[in-house]
């Protein structure tokens, strides 16, 4: 899937932190996820790949021993082998690309969600603990209560749209925010707005009623 | 100097030298790749120059690009092709392995691992879209996620090529053009500036301290790749 009328992009240091293997997981599915929806995003991706190929390539050599590359021959017999081409296959339909459905275990109707108060629902992710990664699921028109952050927080709109004081953001678009940005985001009155949040910090809100459920939401 | 002339096609069979047949057919670039410069010499330039190439012209890169030995993994199970890739990357990627933290028999043992799988993923390769040094640079970081970090890795969806698919040999050529470039213009970087992206990519720089070290000229190869994935969708379609 690629959808070509997405305006908010992952930044460059996001997608070379991906590239070179650094990222936390739930920001590398947020980035594979976007990935997976845009183009131009996965041809920035590629491209740092290339700069590692680059840096491998003259970043010295250590010598293998004697013996690996019969010991890899024979590890590769011993597997028997090589996967054969395959031709296309399409991604199946949906509203989730691939990588977000392997987290889920399915497409939408397969999400656990759960309440969080004024009809807003999450379902948590299984990612390792260094950031997390959640579903978040915003009735038309409603607002995600006003909020700042400590560290980075990946918002990625994979149904429906919101607006907050920056920007309006739908289908594909990934909103990037650090400790300078606080935010009230608003759903869309057209549909319910589904998004995908990794954070590597608790959200810092900005008054108390959330404040208290943030301890047991785990938000 | 002594030039000495070429003959093109070097040999009826060579496959470089149909490709540059192509190429000059299409009147985009010249290419040529001589039997006499083992590891793949490679000319570009005018048609008219071409006839009239000399040594000197003629190896614009003496870089192997590791290509053919690839194609021949995947379609002929070729173990001799699998030995010079080896020997070329596999100490490549042991040393990119134990820059990342990897003690050297773990280093050793993931890096069988890592030319294992381009054994069988070979038909995933698409030299279109990434050199082979890429290509395998991105085998061994997600092996290095898994043995180091003990981490899924989340992939984005899959745009392999198929059989019917064989990429364009304009656009290969293109690739592997932008890939050298952007070899040389990181080598040219200022050395504070090339320490911070070495250390991206083999330490364990946070993305936010990463912020200062791109900024690559990333421009070229980007619009090359982009190029490569419009015309996959479109077979796609």
């Amino acid at each position: 899937m690629s959808d070509t009328k997405i305006e908010h992009h992952l930044t460059p240091e996001l997608l070379m932190a991906y590239s070179a293997g650094t990222l936390p997981e739930a920001f590398g599915l947020v980035v594979a996820t976007h990935v997976s929806m845009c183009d131009s995003c996965r041809a920035e991706l590629d491209s740092f790949d290339a700069v590692g190929g680059c840096m491998m390539e003259e970043a010295g050599f250590v010598e293998m021993s004697k013996d690996s590359l019969a010991a890899t021959i024979a590890m590769i017999s011993a597997s028997d082998t090589s996967e054969k081409r395959t031709a296309f296959a399409p991604a199946v339909p949906g509203v989730l690309p691939a990588p977000l459905k392997d987290y889920v275990g399915g497409d939408l109707e397969a999400i656990k969600w759960r309440s969080i108060g004024m009809g807003v629902k999450q379902a948590i992710l299984p990612t390792g603990s260094d950031a997390t990664a959640r579903l978040l699921y915003i009735p038309a028109g409603a607002a995600v209560p006003d909020h700042g952050h400590r560290g980075t927080e990946l918002t990625l709109v994979l149904q429906g749209a919101f607006e907050d004081e920056q920007d309006r953001f739908a289908r594909g678009d990934v909103e990037v925010a650090n400790e300078d940005l606080n935010h009230t985001p608003i759903a869309d009155i057209g549909e319910d707005c589904i998004c995908l949040a990794a954070t590597d910090a608790p959200l810092v809100f900005n008054s108390l009623i959330p404040r208290l459920a943030q301890r047991f939401l785990r938000i | 100097m002594k030039k000495k002339k070429y003959s093109f096609p070097c040999d009826p069979s060579c496959e470089a030298c149909r490709i540059s047949r192509m190429l000059a057919d299409t009147g985009t670039l010249q290419y040529a790749r001589h039997k006499a410069s083992p590891g793949g010499g490679v000319i570009i330039t005018r048609p008219a120059e071409l006839a009239r190439a000399t040594e000197s012209d003629y190896v614009v890169s003496k870089k192997e690009d590791w290509i053919a030995q690839i194609i021949a993994i995947r379609d002929k199970q070729d173990q001799r092709a699998f030995a010079e890739v080896f020997s070329h990357f596999a100490p490549r990627v042991k040393s990119f392995l134990m820059k990342g933290g990897a003690d050297a028999a773990l280093a050793e043992e993931c890096t069988q691992e890592v030319m294992a799988t381009l054994w069988r993923k070979a038909h995933m390769f698409d030299p279109s879209r990434a050199s082979v040094a890429t290509w395998i640079f991105t085998i061994a970081r997600n092996r290095k996620i898994d043995a180091l970090r003990k981490q899924r890795r989340p992939e984005p969806e899959d745009l392999p090529w198929g059989p019917e698919h064989e990429p364009d040999a304009v656009e290969v050529i293109g690739l592997n053009q932008e890939t050298a470039k952007l070899a040389e213009a990181i080598a040219e970087l200022p050395a504070k500036q090339r320490k911070l992206i070495e250390s991206a990519y083999f330490g364990d720089l946070s993305h936010s301290e990463i912020a200062k070290a791109t900024g690559l000229p990333l421009g070229k190869i980007k619009s090359r790749i982009r190029l490569a994935l419009e015309r996959l969708r479109r077979a796609m379609k």
